[in-house]
């Protein structure tokens, strides 16, 4: 990314957030079976794209190259601790938004939905791995130790998925908001929901960022209070 | 002669302490060296940083020719032996258990860790788990081990404390024997101990080497 | 790695052998927690609810976590770390031998707490016969994941505590399958589909096992 983009992307993030609110809240029309209700469309599918797919992702990918011995770095360490952190915000918000349109249409602020517990069990994966993280002070360790758990997470991604949805499906009968699910969409709603996708990526992108360079600041600061701490054991007197 | 330990501003970094704070030191094979100094000095870290059991921070070594900012670590541990503080691998498993696991994992014939244990007087205790040894005769157990294993690098962390004058003495002769066979030695202590196995002494103080 | 992982194994069942630990702390601990579970369900339910599979996987996923967490912790003892270190043991056969030495002692204590769920839930002893094998493909599943969640937390700073939020979540497809085809027994139906699940998740912790042991033990 050259300079003007990286200045651009915090301006272009909350350009493109307010477009798809004005579009989402004002523009588009209401569903004409779920109302205002239907609005979530813009906000929740794009939430848990970023959340599920490309945060989670993200930090998986890092954590391979961190492992594989021709491309281990700190940067690598450094963007999959970023994703993931933002990965746990995201899915905290898709958790929410879903809760907040499954209570009206649902009854429930929760239900077995497979897609929504296998959802809730990503997030405890995200939890674990910033656990993990603060258990390990030693920072080679804490990057080995939490890229093998970010690997073993995404390897558990699928079977989770699988097994909650046959879980749900080989239980019994579909319920009701499996067919409610599929909207039908054209148009300007089209427009918004593909805006909403943009802005949300351009969000992750620039949360990531800012996150990073928290990390590299930190991680400079660490350097210079050792190199104070090497200076001053070296200075201890010999009793 | 290629020194087997050659460190230069070596640093060793623990939760953001440098337990090591920039040691050189070089170590010729066929001696046997004692690092002395004060509780916290250093000596410990040392001895894990010259078996592959701590990462260089900073600065350059290499030990037994591997370089210990490139090499796997795995295959420095492979080759040094090491005795540490509490002498023992596994605390469930009886003295002539835990050295016939470890015999076993390096290949040494079985029929040593009889001879062995014979050899540091603790025949008698031989299948009592080691939990319940006392301190002298964990550190038996630990000579015993100096007997099996074979090494060109022996690491002691403390080999002296805990032992009677009758185990000091054997324990010089094992040291001795490794030296003698071309091994080298380097262990640690709070003060300076006079031996025949000992060739050079070096004092460790706030985690550099003190002249 | 086969010769390793035989020594490690029979070490670490020798190791259970002499303390017993698994047997005086982890048994009852199941024991007990299968006759909460009947308490939790109340007096009507709790011998003929149908949920005695289901509980049957619960109280073994915890039963695993302290199995691991105990098998985890043999390694972690004072010296035991770096005088094991160099031995230069082949990380993948240690893994394995530790696995096979944990799935051995989940069965021993699955084959306890079945019995006490067929006899304390009821749930019928022919169909915890019908569903034995796919139990203990479970159970040994739930072993090789449990090495290597537990191998995840020796390390120094980190907290033992740490082991069930990281264990639990890859645990859940577990116990959904092993529930699901215990249950399916039970009402005399097919088990087909969840053997995917479990066999895949045993073959991919073996693998990861196998290939990430040796990264988590050097750091």
């Amino acid at each position: 990314m050259t300079r003007l983009a990286q200045r651009l992307l915090g301006p272009v993030t909350l350009l493109s957030l307010a477009v798809t609110a004005w579009l989402g809240l004002w523009v588009t029309p209401p569903d004409r079976v779920q109302g205002d209700l239907a609005r979530l469309v813009y906000v929740h599918p794009a939430l848990a794209w970023v959340a599920l797919y490309l945060s989670f992702g993200t930090a998986t990918i890092a954590s391979v190259l961190y492992l594989w011995p021709r491309t281990r770095s700190v940067t690598a360490d450094r963007v999959a601790v970023s994703a993931m952190e933002v990965s746990l915000v995201f899915i905290l918000l898709t958790l929410a938004t879903g809760s907040i349109w499954g209570r009206p249409t649902w009854g429930v602020w929760w239900a077995w939905d497979a897609r929504l517990t296998s959802t809730a069990i990503l997030g405890v994966l995200a939890l674990g791995y910033l656990a993990l993280r603060r258990a390990n002070d030693d920072p080679e360790a804490r990057a080995r130790r939490s890229a093998v758990f970010a690997i073993l997470s995404a390897i558990n991604v699928p079977i989770i998925h699988f097994s909650v949805v046959w879980w749900k499906t080989l239980h019994q009968g579909a319920t009701v908001f499996t067919s409610t699910r599929s909207l039908k969409i054209h148009g300007i709603m089209a427009w918004t929901l593909l805006i909403s996708f943009v802005a949300f990526t351009l969000a992750y992108g620039w949360l990531v960022r800012a996150r990073y360079r928290l990390e590299v600041a930190r991680a400079g600061r660490e350097a210079a209070l050792l190199a104070e701490a090497i200076a001053r054991r070296a200075a201890e007197v010999v009793r | 002669m290629t020194p087997v330990v050659a460190l230069r501003d070596a640093v060793v970094v623990a939760g953001g302490f440098p337990l090591l704070a920039g040691v050189t030191l070089e170590i010729a094979p066929g001696t046997g060296t004692l690092l002395v100094g004060a509780n916290g000095a250093g000596k410990t870290s040392l001895l894990r940083l010259l078996g592959g059991l701590e990462r260089l921070a900073a600065g350059e070594g290499s030990v037994l020719g591997l370089d210990l900012r490139r090499a796997d670590r795995r295959d420095l541990r492979r080759r040094v032996g090491w005795l540490g503080h509490d002498g023992s691998f596994y605390d469930d498993l009886s003295a002539r258990e835990n050295l016939r696991f470890a015999a076993d994992a390096l290949g040494r014939p079985r029929e040593l860790v009889d001879a062995a244990l014979e050899r540091v007087g603790l025949t008698p205790r031989a299948a009592t788990p080691t939990r319940r040894l006392s301190a002298g005769q964990r550190r038996r157990l630990a000579l015993a081990w100096l007997v099996v294993r074979r090494a060109e690098l022996w690491l002691l962390d403390e080999p002296y404390a805990a032992l009677d004058e009758d185990g000091r003495a054997l324990l010089d002769e094992l040291l001795v024997d490794v030296v003698a066979s071309g091994g080298t030695v380097v262990a640690s202590a709070h003060d300076p101990v006079r031996s025949p196995a000992i060739t050079a002494t070096v004092r460790l103080a706030g985690g550099r080497v003190v002249p | 790695m086969i010769r390793v992982a035989g020594r490690v194994a029979r070490k670490d069942l020798l190791i259970e052998w002499r303390s017993r630990v698994l047997l005086w702390q982890v048994v009852p601990f199941g024991a007990m927690a299968l006759l909460l579970a009947g308490l939790a369900l109340g007096p009507t339910r709790a011998g003929s609810s149908g949920a005695g599979p289901g509980l049957y996987y619960l109280v073994m996923v915890l039963v695993t976590l302290l199995a691991a967490q105990r098998s985890a912790q043999v390694e972690r003892g004072a010296g035991t770390r770096a005088s094991v270190a160099t031995l230069g043991l082949d990380p993948a056969g240690v893994f394995l031998g530790k696995a096979l030495a944990l799935c051995v002692e989940l069965w021993a204590i699955g084959l306890v707490l079945g019995a006490g769920t067929v006899l304390f839930l009821h749930t019928a002893l022919r169909a915890a016969l019908v569903a034995s094998p796919s139990i203990a493909a479970t159970l040994a599943a739930l072993a090789a994941a449990g090495t290597l969640y537990g191998a995840l937390t020796t390390g120094d700073g980190s907290a033992a505590t740490l082991l069930p939020v990281l264990a639990l979540p890859g645990f859940s497809p577990l116990l959904i399958a092993g529930e699901r085809s215990f249950s399916a027994a039970a009402a005399g139906g097919a088990t087909g589909s969840w053997w995917v699940i479990t066999l895949v998740a045993l073959v991919v912790y073996l693998a990861a096992g196998v290939v990430l042991y040796g990264v988590l033990e050097d750091a």
